[in-house]
């Protein structure tokens, strides 16, 4: 059995295996199939300071091993979080990580501040890089300027682990990133989703409500996995890699890429269990390589 | 318990425990050329489900379909040990379920969603209206009916003869309507036109099928008032409640059809009616 423990700044994960946001719910949904104890970490739905019913429907579209999807944020506010779903999750023996967004630099500080104050939650992970929002989400993370803005009014009021997650929908990852880490953020997760499209060629008309959407699954993996190459290259702080990871494989490779833990997203729609599965796998893997730990390996590229 | 029956009457979700199972298909018909009954088992006993809600089905050999597929639970033969779904096979997806031979395994989620309210006191008269595969879920709901000692009447429409399924199925619970829009069987028109709705008046109206036609039943009951509740079949992802992808329009803002559905009271719906 490897030691399958990783450290992302100040926070301990019993194994690097967490899920993303947006495609886990807040973790309870998936309770009938997977001991939640058993994951590094739950990063619940996409938080913001005020209630947002996000876009219309039609909000996704099946791709060629992919997704595109623009829900936009829709969620009932941090309030309401903080009333009625904390309860529920906080005995959740893991790390629940709240995913945050907003429109303005003091909304999401406002909104982090809020988290801090929950005993139970000790990380956030600052979404400046949802594609489907006018307003902020991904203006912020598409600019240094922007992300740094964020992460700065943030910083001054959220004191535990600070992951920012990253849009690829940029020129060079590289300078957010270096950005971010200049603010203090304490880790990087990337990659958000891949701006995209799909048209219904009989209706001539675009599948989603609001014409473009983020690109998830398998067809986006090697982006990803190119950016956490580049990102780990270019940064101190450790890196957190999503993207179409489906397989313990998948994540062996964003591990050797420079991913220090790793999320699973779209697969969890395919296969509620795969978490675990993934989990599982990464041992199985590190014990059948002579690896002790999972730090053995990463960044080895 | 009392948290739980909190949530549900708040959230009108049902908590039945969920599985993922291998479920070993036990036969594959064809009952018309783009309908295929598939019916499955399993080595244990299969776990509890009721009518209206569905399965999210994985589909293997086809490079075009990458997310499961939800699939209303047609029928349950619990004697047997069976799961039936009715599948229309229209895309890449579907039509590879109709490839399937007695023997193969067919991964599945269930049970998923709520159920239709199934009458508090007998007898009550119920309308179960069925549009083309829409049909599938009205089966198991007026089994389930029969099973409590009520005799429910079924409503079904196609667009021609070979469109309306399993009428023998149906005929063993229940008195059995149909109309087809080219008059190849029943009454000729929409199920709407059914001269049945003109003779009787019913406690409470179920209905599966095209969303015109469900909005025109929904449209038949608020002038009748009579209750009435519709099952919906937005695009899902995850069917589980997480991804926010299949959502619906309702009187408390936008709510998931795969957790708080499929089966809504038309009350609860922003339809135009």
């Amino acid at each position: 059995m490897a030691d399958l423990s990783v450290k992302i700044g100040a926070l301990a994960l019993k194994n690097p295996v967490m899920t993303a946001s947006g495609t886990f719910g807040y973790g309870i949904e998936f309770q009938d199939f997977i001991p939640l104890d058993g994951l590094g970490g739950i990063i619940v739905k996409g938080t913001t300071l005020h209630p947002r019913e996000g876009n219309d429907y039609p909000r996704m579209a099946e791709t060629a091993q992919g997704m595109l999807n623009c829900v936009g944020l829709q969620n009932k506010g941090v309030d309401y979080f903080c009333e009625h779903i904390y309860p529920l999750i906080r005995d959740i023996d893991t790390n629940m990580i709240v995913n945050v967004s907003g429109s303005s630099p003091e909304d999401y500080a406002e909104c982090a501040a809020r988290i801090d104050a929950l005993e139970h939650i000790p990380a956030i992970e600052l979404n400046i890089s949802c594609p489907n929002v006018k307003d902020g989400g991904m203006a912020f993370g598409v600019t240094c300027a922007g992300a740094s803005s964020v992460v700065k009014a943030v910083r001054r009021r959220y004191h535990k682990t600070l992951i920012v997650k990253l849009s690829p929908n940029v020129t060079d990852i590289t300078e957010i990133a270096r950005a971010v880490e200049a603010e203090g953020a304490d880790s990087v997760s990337l990659i958000n989703t891949l701006m995209g499209m799909a048209i219904d060629v009989e209706r001539r008309k675009p599948l989603l409500s609001i014409n473009t959407g983020g690109l998830s699954g398998p067809c986006v993996k090697p982006v990803a996995l190119r950016m956490v190459w580049q990102v780990a290259h270019a940064v101190k702080i450790p890196v957190v890699g999503l993207g179409g990871i489906t397989t313990a494989r998948d994540a062996i490779e964003f591990f050797m890429a420079g991913a220090t833990a790793i999320e699973i997203g779209t697969a969890n729609f395919l296969d509620p269990a795969v978490t675990i599965k993934v989990r599982d796998g990464i041992n199985e893997w590190l014990d059948s390589h002579g690896c002790r730990c999972v730090q053995d390996i990463v960044g080895c590229i | 318990m009392r948290f739980f029956s909190y949530f549900r009457a708040k959230f009108h979700v049902i908590m039945m425990k969920k599985y993922v199972l291998d479920l070993l298909v036990r036969a594959v018909e064809h009952v018309s050329t783009k309908h295929v009954l598939l019916r499955l088992t399993h080595p244990e006993p299969l776990p509890d489900m009721q009518p209206g809600q569905f399965v999210e089905v994985r589909i293997d050999g086809s490079p075009s379909t990458f997310l499961r597929r939800p699939i209303s639970i047609h029928f349950v033969d619990r004697e047997n040990n069976e799961l039936w779904l009715l599948v229309a096979m229209i895309g890449d997806g579907t039509r590879r379920l109709g490839l399937l031979k007695p023997g193969d395994v067919l991964n599945c989620i269930l049970p998923l969603g709520n159920t239709f309210t199934l009458p508090q006191a007998i007898p009550a008269k119920y309308l179960l209206v069925g549009g083309g595969v829409g049909m599938a879920p009205m089966l198991f709901l007026g089994a389930e009916m029969h099973r409590m000692g009520c005799q429910p009447t079924f409503l079904l429409g196609g667009r021609t003869k070979g469109d309306l399924l399993e009428l023998e199925l149906f005929n063993r619970y229940g008195r059995v309507f149909v109309t087809t829009e080219d008059g190849t069987m029943g009454e000729k028109g929409f199920v709407t036109n059914h001269s049945l709705l003109q003779q009787e008046r019913f406690d409470r109206i179920c209905s599966c099928g095209p969303k015109p036609m469900m909005m025109a039943v929904a449209r038949y009951a608020r002038q009748t008032a009579t209750a009435c509740e519709v099952s919906l079949e937005n695009l899902m992802a995850c069917g589980l409640g997480a991804c926010l992808c299949c959502v619906e329009k309702t009187t408390e803002g936008n709510v998931c059809v795969c957790k708080e559905g499929p089966v809504f009271d038309i009350n609860r719906l922003l339809w135009q009616i």
